[in-house]
């Protein structure tokens, strides 16, 4: 019989949660899950090295171990500092934690563009996400934000510098998932920039999974890039059969059209795991399989509700009843207005996917002239 | 007159030779220690002898040294740290330049105290002329059986290398200045694992300053006890103070942390009082990111005691009436210097040196320095000075490495004593651009509040 494992003890904003040594205070809170677990936007638990610099995990540990019951004189980084038995450790319910996190959030804001309306990050980034919860409405910057001169990064992923946080999370997946690592972090502090030494595409087998673990729109997906908002698009599970790796990817689909194809996330927008390893996904399946025939549809993916995404997913759902006929006296609404009588965008008979590059207007112009 | 442990000769002629040097009674230290003690022996004595470290934390170099994690099979590195880049100090420049041996003596004792077969220098690029000196010594130490194989019949063998840094403050963090020394980019790595247990290449590292690995030459030579009976309390031994700023006489002098803070600066035996004839106003007793101090906080503590050059001393009253000893880079400022455009500098300096790592310190270091940049040109706001003070409370301890909080301190510490001048400067747009503040009250003696 294999030796029982002795267990830590762990309370997160008293909550008591059992968890094998060496695991970090963030996935402890994991576990958890819920409101207590500190958002994280560097740390990346399928990335070797990563966390500890975007700080928005800080928390308060008011009790060191059963041993050593001392607090820290500090708040920690919670993905890089590992649990001792009998620690307890204060997230949501500290005032010093959620001051200095508002504090990082104005941080990471602060040379933002917040071009979210024109990023198709948008509805999927966890910047958005952290600044909802925890940010402030107003800034109080009152300088030009820094910009960067534009990189290409080659025909698949779309660098925008100005969006970046410095999570450092796409040079890990650069450095341990493909053959060479061809892009990093220049220069330092304010101007550090993500960038290829020099002028280099990146075009590694793996290198589309930059995409994914890119926790703003700083990394986009050049195939997808202006196609459509992502709250449009209907994910599906699907799979394929591939020789580079496991094939299983959501499909963004808008009617039978493969609008993007991405890994799959959980519930913390990592990709998910199968039997222990992380479902990365090749750049093949990624960006040159934009047929709804090239796959094998499984079905919907779970959204979850509060997902802007869940607005056009049908899983669970329930339809309210219709209650204005019913008040009206059998009436139907009156349709002020449908948006495709007076513009072209997003014409359901302009097929996106199939078009190079981003829409444009003149797509949609071209279509009606024909 | 205190007396003088490291720079004792440093006017001796051609000293920078290893023949002076060995004439003059150097490597002394390294026969003694390897001949008829033992390693723990040797770091006991640095244990006894109190040493703090004197890159800035001034943390007990002994303890540091017992940290240090022995696996078997896995060998020690000695780095010492020679990235000096503080502003205002100057002190491991003038011991390299003039005393290298020294440094290699109190090296190769460290290292045999350690077991450390391969030592290194990190030494700032800017200091490139020194690493021609630092190698040349090392030369010569080979040449004559105190470095390679089997030292003096010891069975103990190290060597000694030199890096040059290319340019970066924060490299003179420690973590950071192993990722440098490794060949990545320089930045800080999140602690635990200190280096002590995890440095260079994985391995047990200790990283001690110049000035500090110097110092055990002494102890060694003396005994640990007879090394802490020099300067008061636990600021034991003497310390180098690179003094700058306007002063008579600017330079690099060892005390004996007994002397006052005034006398260190107007005795003629070391700053010569305030250069012109001018009157004192402010003070960073410790280099750049150590809290500024008005003058009459300076020279006397809020109980109305005379303030002392040692860490307790300069520490006396916390953050709130007191600053640190840090690495002494002791900076006067006369009544004719701007504390405003001087905090603004500060900040530039730090903007510029942040890694960018961590986001509290990327960004919060750029937004101060703007701030004091339109403050300083009369174009700020009253909001910005509490604008201000809450940027910096946000960065203080919520970085990865030490630079968040230096960068923060003396921004902290300039608006707590001179938040009338900074109001000042947003009421009289038109004349601080002209003018000054001056003296204002800031020597004014403050009353004692008895507790």
């Amino acid at each position: 019989m294999a030796d029982e494992k002795q267990l830590f003890k762990v309370t997160i904003d008293n909550i008591t949660v059992e968890v094998e040594p060496g695991t970090t205070i963030l996935m402890a809170a994991r576990q958890i899950g819920g409101d207590v677990t500190p958002p994280a936007m560097c740390f990346y638990s399928k990335l070797q090295g990563s966390g500890g610099k975007c700080r928005t995990c800080l928390v308060e540990v008011s009790k060191g171990s059963e041993k050593d019951p001392r607090p820290m004189p500090k708040l920690v980084a919670s993905c890089r500092t590992t649990v001792m038995d009998g620690m307890e450790v204060k997230n949501i319910t500290s005032d010093k934690v959620m001051d200095a996190r508002a504090g990082v959030v104005e941080f990471l804001l602060l040379n933002h563009p917040l071009d979210c309306p024109i990023c198709d990050q948008a509805g999927e980034c966890h910047l958005q996400d952290l600044s909802y919860e925890h940010g402030k409405e107003g800034t109080r910057y009152e300088f030009s934000r820094r910009t960067f001169e534009k990189e290409d990064f080659g025909p698949y992923i779309q660098l925008h510098m100005t969006r970046c946080i410095l999570c450092y999370r796409c040079t890990y997946v650069a450095a341990q998932l493909t053959d060479s690592r061809v892009h990093g972090v220049l220069d330092r502090g304010d101007h550090a920039e993500i960038s290829t030494y020099i002028s280099k595409a990146i075009t590694n087998d793996f290198s589309g999974n930059m995409i994914d673990v890119c926790p703003v729109g700083a990394l986009t997906d050049k195939t997808f890039r202006f196609k459509n908002r992502v709250w449009f698009t209907k994910p599906v599970q699907a799979h394929r059969d591939c020789d580079k790796c496991c094939g299983k990817v959501t499909l963004w689909n808008r009617g039978d059209e493969v609008l993007r194809v991405t890994a799959r996330k959980d519930e913390w927008g990592e990709v998910e795991s199968y039997d222990g390893k992380p479902g990365w996904i090749c750049n093949t399946c990624r960006f040159d399989k934009k047929k709804l025939s090239d796959w094998v549809i499984e079905g919907p993916t779970n959204v979850n509700r509060h997902s802007v995404i869940s607005t056009n997913h049908y899983v669970n759902g329930k339809v309210p009843q219709e209650t204005i006929a019913e008040v009206m006296g059998g009436r139907q609404p009156k349709l002020l207005m449908d948006i495709h009588d007076v513009s072209d965008v997003n014409d359901p008979s302009v097929d996106l996917s199939v078009i190079p590059g981003p829409a444009t207007g003149a797509t949609f112009n071209n279509k009606k002239q024909q | 007159m205190g007396r003088k442990l490291l720079l004792e000769k440093a006017h001796v002629e051609n000293i920078r030779h290893f023949d002076v040097y060995r004439r003059e009674g150097g490597y002394r230290s390294v026969e003694k220690a390897l001949k008829t003690m033992n390693p723990d022996a040797v770091t006991e004595e640095v244990k006894k002898s109190g040493l703090r470290g004197r890159g800035g934390a001034g943390f007990p170099a002994g303890m540091k040294w017992s940290f240090l994690a022995k696996p078997e099979g896995v060998p020690r590195y000695l780095v010492v740290n020679a990235d000096e880049s503080e502003p205002g100090t100057f002190k491991d420049r003038y011991l390299m330049e003039f005393l290298p041996h020294i440094l290699i003596e109190g090296m190769i004792v460290a290292s045999y105290a350690l077991g450390s077969n391969r030592s290194y220098i990190y030494i700032r690029g800017e200091y490139w002329w020194i690493v021609d000196i630092l190698e040349q010594a090392i030369e010569e130490a080979r040449n004559n059986g105190f470095l390679g194989k089997n030292i003096l019949g010891s069975g103990f063998d190290c060597d000694i290398f030199v890096h040059r840094g290319a340019g970066a403050y924060i490299c003179g963090e420690e973590t950071a200045l192993i990722e440098s020394l490794e060949g990545k980019r320089g930045n800080p790595r999140i602690k635990p694992p200190f280096p002590a247990i995890k440095g260079v290449w994985d391995c047990p590292t200790v990283v001690n300053n110049v000035e500090t690995i110097s110092a055990v030459v002494p102890i060694i030579n003396e005994g640990g006890e007879e090394y802490a009976k020099i300067g008061v309390g636990k600021s034991t031994g003497t310390k180098l103070i690179s003094a700058c700023g306007n002063i008579n006489k600017p330079g690099v002098y060892e005390i004996d942390m007994t002397i006052s803070v005034e006398e260190f600066i107007y005795s003629d035996e070391y700053c010569g009082g305030v250069a012109n004839g001018k009157r004192l106003k402010a003070c960073i007793p410790g280099g750049s990111s150590v809290p500024i101090l008005p003058a009459n906080l300076l020279l006397k503590t809020a109980k109305g005691e005379t303030r002392m050059m040692n860490y307790e001393s300069l520490s006396d009253g916390g953050f709130a009436t007191g600053t640190m000893m840090g690495s002494g880079g002791f900076i006067v400022l006369d009544e004719d210097q701007c504390v405003v455009k001087h905090t603004y500098t500060l900040a530039r300096f730090y903007r510029h040196e942040s890694c960018g790592q961590c986001s509290p310190c990327r960004e919060g270091t750029g937004w101060m320095e703007k701030l004091l940049l339109r403050l300083d040109r009369g174009q700020g706001k009253m909001s910005d000075i509490d604008l201000l003070w809450d940027i910096q409370r946000k960065i203080e301890g919520n970085t990865i490495c030490p630079l968040g909080d230096a960068a923060a301190w003396p921004v902290a510490a300039a608006i707590r004593h001179f938040r009338d001048e900074f109001e000042w400067h947003v009421l009289n747009p038109e004349e601080c651009t002209r003018r000054n503040y001056g003296l204002a009250h800031y020597a004014d003696p403050l009353e004692v509040t008895v507790a």
